[in-house]
């Protein structure tokens, strides 16, 4: 009998047009960086090269935040709200209208599934400068005192696994509340940040408004530690957050940290089963699991435990794992060299501490970083992958036989971002919700983002919330996070 | 047969457990009552296979007696029967629907377009239920069913033509020995609002008519107001009357069961008529009549796959699945195909296995091939009306 295997059905990628090379944008133009150094920017999914981007020394960064505040003075301050919301309606419209453009670049410069990358990256981000521009002349109505005051010039580090979207959660509010910024992209991902670049300039924003500069670590962080520096806004690793607060601990920059995770999604016997392992995989094969929020431990009632994970097995065998431009491909390349070394890693450490592993008997491509599903059964709370965030697609299960019970396992970690709870019983959602300590709980569902719904965490995952109401507060004066 | 050990209160019934077939990627090893190892361990699967060659020829005993370990009760009474439906796991609406929307993004080009275009041709059920209806309107479709596309000798004729009762003769003289069956809609249809012997009645007419295939509807009033015994009983009573097939034509008629998704009120409905109907010996479950709004949606047959595919985890037994009303388009055609695939897995992508209840669709279908062929769209004129 012949097999369904859907043929190739690659996105075009002629809608790109990409430049061999990229200065930084500083002022409201490209410009070169004073060193004169490059780096290379790869495709994961074939290891070639896409284009060379600028390295920015402490003197780019400098340039960088002296235009900042040259436009913060000068005009971004200056404008009313409803002004400051017309160019952000303005680049929420132009996102959207060249929304296959930054589809097709974010899924090549970050290995993500075109799907997730039209679907969700892209939309989400435009959506993010609606919500945002409907703020901006609101501002005295958002509960953040009568007269709220921006704060000046924002640096913002943003990581590589939702390069565009992180990029929009931190310029969108900064701008509604009448900040100037300068952002700088991770290092293996920096292409769409810089189309969005081509962006600002389309939407005739005034000259400095957003800046964008490109490297590595050191570029980092000669931004946050620059004196001139009001704010700083960090999404990434836990142990890079630290060295952030250390930096600026003492400073009067204000600081918010979205870092890692190790979430719990928890699944009770009388869960809606099918929906429920849709969501374990939505929950921790979403975008190959590079999310800080991932659903990365399963804790199962142990009455279901073995349905679930026969289930899961079979629905993960159904995962198709490849070209990231291909339409129906579920689960893309990892994102770097480095990534996938640490993935394999912690996998092997699973392994070797006893836990029993399984992998999607999918093929993979000879070329580029890429990783089966895997899911490890017999896993103890001890083990290195029910405590470290693995940040790849491996799940760990554990289980549990008694709702306190899987309270205790769900915060029995450093962390603190999200939870999920699936279970046809509302009160006991609202028992659980009460008692687990994550920012965002989810109920009956996974990875579900939207612009008016608060996010972050406590305790090792950060401080601060990004989007809704709560999210403007880390852009105003005087209000405490 | 790997791993036929992992036991675990199963979350489709209270005493349901699974077991999983790893080579072949499906659930295998849901068990009864009388299959654990308290009572002597014996497969039930093996015991159906070995009892029964095919689910067609099974008596009404046997179905009976299947029925009570499933359910583990003596008298299949509404309270036995409520407590068996209730216990399987609910459907989350919104993920339900968001896993069909999922499936629905998938995309088909080239080879496997042709191959499941062709595929979804030879599954449909070429449907005229008007009122209007007469042997000359019948036979049009009838030969429209032989040949799809007359212009194209490569084209696959459709698997069945589905009628009134009172026009199966005609039907089945117009297809002959062609291998199209005929299906007959009985019970009442659409309503189902009749007397058992009434609808008994009108099955006994198509099944002596000549009809392969028999489409009943459930008794949605029984079902809404919880007399699950009588849903239940009808359709074990249609059921027997399809087996007068064999003393007449030497098979028993194909029972399809139309639970009429649309009038059933929720996900979790849709799931317990669909083991309700299974439970009583359905060969096919079917979403709808085609009279009622909304008919075939894509998250329905989502979730009646997925009870195909666990009732066959359970008892080792086939049934298959028809959408039928609503789908008009190639594309939503090829959606519903993906999702076949991608839930049942790919030996339900079969004329056996699996349906389209239509009538417009089959001229998109046939619109498609050609453009796969030709590269341009044929106008209405270049396809036959049916």
């Amino acid at each position: 009998m012949p097999t369904f295997d859907y043929a190739p059905a690659p996105e075009s990628r002629a809608v790109l047009t990409l430049q061999p090379s990229y200065g930084l944008f500083i002022g409201g133009d490209f410009v070169e960086p004073t060193s004169g150094t490059a780096m290379a920017t790869i495709e994961p999914a074939t290891e070639q090269v896409l284009a060379e981007v600028a390295v920015a020394d402490e003197s780019d960064v400098d340039r960088a935040v002296r235009a900042a505040r040259r436009a913060y003075q000068r005009t971004w301050s200056r404008l009313s709200g409803s002004e400051r919301g017309k160019y952000l309606y303005r680049i929420a419209r132009i996102l959207q209208e060249r929304s296959r453009e930054f589809a097709v670049l974010e899924s090549l410069d970050n290995g993500k599934p075109i799907k997730e990358s039209r679907d969700v990256d892209v939309p989400l981000a435009a959506a993010h400068f609606f919500y945002h521009a409907g703020w901006a002349d609101k501002l005295e109505w958002a509960g953040h005192g009568p007269d709220p005051r921006p704060l000046g010039v924002a640096a913002q580090v943003i990581p590589w696994n939702f390069p565009l979207l992180m990029l929009a959660w931190k310029i969108a509010p900064a701008l509604a509340c009448g900040n100037t910024v300068v952002l700088k992209p991770a290092e293996t991902t920096p292409l769409t940040a810089l189309l969005f670049a081509d962006v600002c300039r389309q939407a005739e924003l005034p000259p400095g408004v957003v800046n964008i500069i490109t490297g590595a670590g050191e570029t980092g962080a000669a931004l946050i530690s620059h004196p001139e520096v009001d704010k700083v806004a960090f999404t990434g690793s836990t142990e890079v957050g630290r060295q952030i607060a250390r930096t600026v601990a003492g400073s009067r920059k204000k600081v918010t940290l979205e870092l890692g995770g190790k979430a719990a999604n928890i699944v009770f016997d009388d869960a809606p089963i099918d929906q429920a392992v849709e969501g374990i995989v939505n929950g921790i094969y979403f975008n190959q699991g590079h999310v800080c929020c991932a659903g990365s431990r399963l804790l199962v009632q142990e009455s279901v435990a073995e349905e679930v994970i026969a289930r899961l097995r079979h629905r993960m065998s159904t995962l198709r794992v490849g070209d990231p431009l291909d339409k129906n491909t579920d689960v893309g390349a990892i994102n770097s060299a480095a990534q996938l070394a640490r993935i394999t890693e912690l996998s092997a450490a699973g392994e070797a501490e006893g836990a029993q592993r399984w992998s999607a008997p999918c093929p993979l491509p000879e070329k580029g970083f890429w990783f089966s599903p895997t899911v490890f059964t017999g896993v103890a709370p001890a083990h290195r992958i029910a405590r470290e965030e693995i940040f790849g697609p491996v799940l760990s299960v554990l289980t549990f036989r008694t709702p306190s019970e899987a309270v205790a396992r769900a915060n029995n970690t450093p962390y603190g971002l999200s939870a999920g709870i699936w279970t046809e019983k509302g009160s006991r959602i609202l028992w659980m919700a009460d008692r687990l300590r994550a920012g965002v709980i989810w109920a009956n569902t996974f990875n579900r983002f939207d612009p008016t719904s608060p996010f972050g965490g406590y305790r090792e995952s950060g401080y601060g919330r990004e989007g809704g109401r709560h999210g403007l507060a880390a852009y105003l004066k005087g209000i405490a996070l | 047969m790997a791993d036929r050990g992992a036991l675990g209160r199963g979350a489709l019934g209270r005493r349901a457990r699974v077991r999983y077939r790893t080579e072949h990627g499906g659930f295998v090893g849901r068990r009864g009552p009388l299959d654990n190892p308290t009572n002597g361990g014996a497969s039930y699967t093996r015991r159906m296979s070995l009892a029964v060659p095919s689910p067609g020829a099974v008596t009404t005993e046997v179905v009976l007696d299947r029925a009570r370990e499933l359910v583990a009760a003596r008298r299949l009474d509404d309270a036995a029967l409520r407590r068996w439906v209730h216990g399987l796991p609910g459907v989350d609406e919104v993920g339900a629907d968001a896993r069909a929307a999922a499936l629905s993004t998938r995309s088909i080009k080239a080879a496997s377009k042709a191959w499941a275009l062709d595929l979804a041709v030879r599954m449909v059920d070429l449907t005229t239920l008007e009122g209007a209806d007469t042997p000359g309107t019948v036979r049009t479709l009838c030969a429209k069913g032989l040949r799809p596309d007359p212009d194209d000798p490569a084209c696959p004729p459709v698997a069945a033509i589905c009628v009134y009762n009172d026009l199966v003769g005609v039907a089945r003289e117009a297809l002959g020995d062609s291998g199209i069956q005929v299906a007959a809609v009985t019970t009442a249809f659409p309503s189902g609002r009749a007397s058992l012997a009434v609808k008994l009645a009108d099955t006994t007419d198509a099944v002596l008519a000549g009809a392969d295939e028999v489409d009943m509807v459930i008794d949605r009033g029984a079902f809404l107001s919880g007399r699950y015994a009588q849903v239940f009983e009808q359709i074990v009573a249609v059921r027997e009357v399809c087996q007068q097939g064999v003393a007449a034509f030497g098979r028993p008629a194909h029972l399809k069961v139309i639970l009429e998704t649309g009038e059933l009120a929720g996900y979790d409905q849709v799931r317990r008529a669909s083991w309700l109907a299974m439970l009583a010996g359905a060969d096919f479950i079917k979403t709808s009549t085609g009279k009622v709004s909304p008919a075939a949606t894509l998250p329905v047959t989502l979730i009646m796959l997925e009870a195909v595919r666990d009732w066959f985890a359970l008892t080792g037994e086939v049934i298959g699945v028809k959408p039928a009303g609503g789908i008009r388009t190639a594309k939503d055609a090829l959606r519903h195909l993906v999702t076949v695939h991608e839930t049942a897995g790919p030996d339900w992508l079969d004329p056996a296995r699996f349906r389209f209840g239509a009538s417009s669709l089959l001229n998109d279908l046939l619109r498609q091939r050609r453009r796969l062929r030709t590269g341009v769209y044929a106008g209405a004129d270049y396809l036959t009306a049916s």
